[in-house]
């Protein structure tokens, strides 16, 4: 075990998924005090640099998901106080909160992800982009996944199986983010790989999440009992090593650090498909990285203090 | 803020297994879900938001000087005593208090049939819990108030909307589902029902379905639970007459009601009136919930009532709440589109609003909450089977005439914004 050091959670923030922040935070919390450190509980608001020049935290364990946690804000504001925090840097926060940048990186780096067309507002209401929602069609087909551009947790995502499904959809997603994307379902399994470590991460095993409804939506996440999460999945060897191979790729040429998690399809082929990279993954009681973490043999109280060992400086 | 805990407590477990409590969970526990949406309420709490989401009645008006002068009657009056556990079924002299309250409103109850209760929610609870088994029938106005839909929830009930209108609960509706329920076999355990100045429907049922309903109840051998706590929030119009008057004593209505609206919800004050026998089974039920009520609530309200007229101090919300009402009419007038229509409350807190059938309002909360700052309840918290998902609740007695004014205008934005992106699909706007 590491020297007790005073530790910074942040958590809450002002994203749809404060909430969901929120219980994460609380499993975190729980591990720091366990693993013998002195936690400091900060709800990220409009004092949190007066708060953090207060505390004077050895190290800040970033808690927060969607806006303000994943984005890249409060890593810019933590680089500036100069205070080592958790996880990645500005640079890949900025750049995987975004689901557009995400995935052109992935295509530029031939990992293979589903292929998508996005747009913002704006082009709906003042450059009729709604008048091309046939070519995307044509070009992807149906269904298609619409979804924000920038939240997590799968809020405001709609399959539209229909033409008529495509506007409502993007309607829905546009309440959620200004800008939506339209990208080709891939109907299959749904696993998540977690990485943990920075110079020599390593991909824990894969998770599948087996759930009734549409698709890993919200309340199939956080309601305890609705999804199965199965750790380590029912995966071949070759597609272990695969989904393990394909991550720690994400992972890299994303430029994360500490953790994240890398959320995929496995199709009917044993096609692997990139869908996002999480910098902050869910820490709550039904969230995918605790789980891999048991699968591996690691408590959770092992996945944290590895976590905040790693934290760091730097963009 | 620092927990100041630097002890090392690592001799607990430490091979945590976050999921461990999964398959422990009650099936009544298992009802409850996550939602998206809960969690975005959590964010109208937010001081930049102008929130008129909540049902908060405006305890600013409570005058300071009597605050005071009751606290200090309780603290010198009863001293320990104030402090002590009570009888389960509430001080004698606060069910005295309480029967005198529903005389002036023409209910007649003795102290022996009523139960105090920790606020309205309580009775609503305690009501539900003791008639309700799992799958059990229950009859609700749609929309209903969104606060016991969690309760029916938990207890499994199997909910049937009726829908309101401007008079209430449709008698006929309700009549042909006791109908079709008769033709299988089936009968509802209950009606649930809010008759004056519906939550959230903002409507209040008028005089001849009051009557309707209490016959046809006592004809299908239906319990009616009416559900009353802002019967005194009138602005305008004669109150009528309680379900549980009209019933006269013949045990078919169980009466439920509070003091967070007329006094203060801090002091978690509320009643049941019921038939003994029924009252019995509730005060076992309250027993092993919490054993009794806060004394020092009781006391509180005891001391209130003895020094004070409760009906001045409502008067003075009224005029307050009614100007507050006008404003949000106002506002609803000028701000939102003409396809939209909206209750016309004569009393209570609430407005009711539906948007054309192309506005989801849980999404058109999040685009409020996110970039306008203002937010409401969308109503398909209210029903239990995804209706209302056009609809909204909107709360006037919390916020001042220009917060009002404000959000509701926030609110036209967010409609607007949505309504152009519609447009642009080419929708019929």
């Amino acid at each position: 075990m590491s020297s007790p050091q005073r530790v910074a959670v942040l958590k809450g923030g002002q994203s749809l998924e404060r909430e969901v922040s929120l219980r994460s935070a609380a499993n975190v919390e729980a591990a720091l005090r366990r693993l013998g450190h002195q936690v400091i509980s900060v709800d990220a608001d409009s004092s949190l640099v007066r708060t953090l020049r207060t505390e004077r935290p050895d190290v800040v364990f970033v808690a927060i998901h969607g806006k303000g946690g994943e984005d890249g804000t409060v890593q810019e504001i933590l680089e500036i106080l100069n205070i080592p925090y958790t996880g990645s840097g500005v640079l890949a926060c900025v750049r995987s909160m975004d689901k557009v940048v995400t995935k052109a990186i992935f295509t530029d780096a031939g990992i293979p992800t589903p292929p998508a067309c996005a747009f913002g507002e704006d082009a709906f209401r003042e450059l009729g982009a709604a008048d091309a929602l046939g070519e995307v069609q044509l070009r992807l087909g149906l269904p298609l996944v619409v979804k924000p551009a920038k939240q997590g947790s799968a809020i405001g995502i709609t399959i539209a199986r229909s033409p008529e499904d495509v506007p409502r959809g993007i309607m829905s997603a546009l309440s959620y983010d200004n800008h939506v994307m339209l990208e080709q379902f891939i109907p299959g399994r749904e696993i998540a790989v977690s990485v943990i470590g920075t110079a020599d991460p390593v991909a824990l095993p894969a998770v599948e999440a087996v759930f009734s409804g549409d698709f890993y939506d919200f309340e199939s996440r956080y309601t305890p009992g609705m999804t199965e999460l199965v750790a380590p999945a029912d995966l071949s060897d070759a597609l272990a090593a695969e989904v393990s191979r394909v991550a720690l790729q994400c992972y890299q040429v994303m430029g994360f650090r500490g953790f994240g998690r890398i959320d995929m399809i496995i199709d009917a082929d044993d096609q692997v498909w990139v869908l996002e990279i999480n910098p902050i993954p869910g820490m709550t009681d039904t969230s995918l990285l605790p789980k891999a973490a048991q699968a591996a043999g690691l408590s959770f109280d092992d996945v944290i203090e590895r976590v905040l060992g790693e934290a760091a400086l730097g963009i | 803020m620092n927990d100041g805990q630097g002890a090392p407590t690592a001799d607990r477990t430490t091979a945590r297994d976050p999921s461990r409590f999964e398959d422990r969970f009650a099936a009544r526990a298992t009802g409850i879900k996550s939602s998206a949406m809960r969690d975005l309420m959590s964010l109208t709490e937010r001081p930049e938001i102008i929130s008129l989401a909540g049902g908060l009645p405006d305890t600013d008006c409570f005058p300071d000087e009597i605050f005071c002068e009751v606290w200090e009657a309780v603290a010198t009056k009863y001293k320990a005593s104030s402090l002590q556990y009570g009888p389960t079924e509430g001080l004698l002299e606060l069910r005295q208090y309480i029967c005198e309250i529903m005389r002036s409103e023409g209910a007649i109850a003795q102290p022996d049939e009523i139960l105090v209760t920790a606020g309205g929610q309580q009775a609503i609870a305690l009501a539900i819990g003791a008639f309700i088994d799992p799958g059990d029938i229950v009859i609700a106005e749609g929309p209903t108030y969104p606060g016991a839909v969690p309760t029916l929830t938990t207890n499994q009930a199997q909910v049937i909307h009726i829908p309101l209108d401007a008079n209430g609960m449709s008698i006929d509706s309700l009549e042909e589902h006791l109908d079709r329920l008769d033709s299988q076999g089936r009968q509802p355990k209950l009606i649930y029902t809010i008759p004056n100045f519906h939550n959230p429907g903002g409507v209040t049922m008028s005089l001849e379905r009051r009557h309707q309903l209490v016959a046809l109840a006592a004809e299908r051998d239906i319990l009616i639970v009416e559900d009353n706590p802002y019967g005194a929030i009138r602005f305008e119009g004669d109150a009528l007459p309680s379900l549980y008057e009209l019933d006269a004593g013949a045990g078919g209505v169980v009466y439920l009601s509070t003091f967070s609206k007329i006094l203060s919800p801090g002091v978690r004050i509320g009643w049941v009136a019921a038939p003994a026998l029924i009252l019995r089974k509730m005060n076992l039920g309250k027993q092993a919930i919490d054993l009794c009520s806060s004394t020092l609530g009781q006391r509180f309200i005891i001391e209130y009532l003895r020094r004070h007229d409760w009906r001045q101090h409502v008067g003075r919300l009224n005029i307050i709440y009614s100007s507050r009402r006008d404003a949000m009419l106002a506002a609803l007038s000028n701000e939102f589109p003409a396809e939209a229509t909206w209750s016309h409350p004569r009393g209570g807190l609430f407005v009711w609003a539906t948007l054309p059938e192309y506005l989801q309002t849980s999404e058109l909360l999040a685009r409020a909450i996110d970039r306008h700052q203002v937010a409401f309840v969308p109503g398909g918290a209210a029903f239990l089977d995804g209706q209302g998902q056009h609809s909204m609740r909107l709360n006037f007695s919390s916020s001042s005439e220009e917060k009002i004014t404000e959000g509701v205008h926030r609110i036209g934005a967010a409609i607007e914004a949505m309504t152009a992106l519609q447009r642009a699909f080419g929708g019929g706007v």
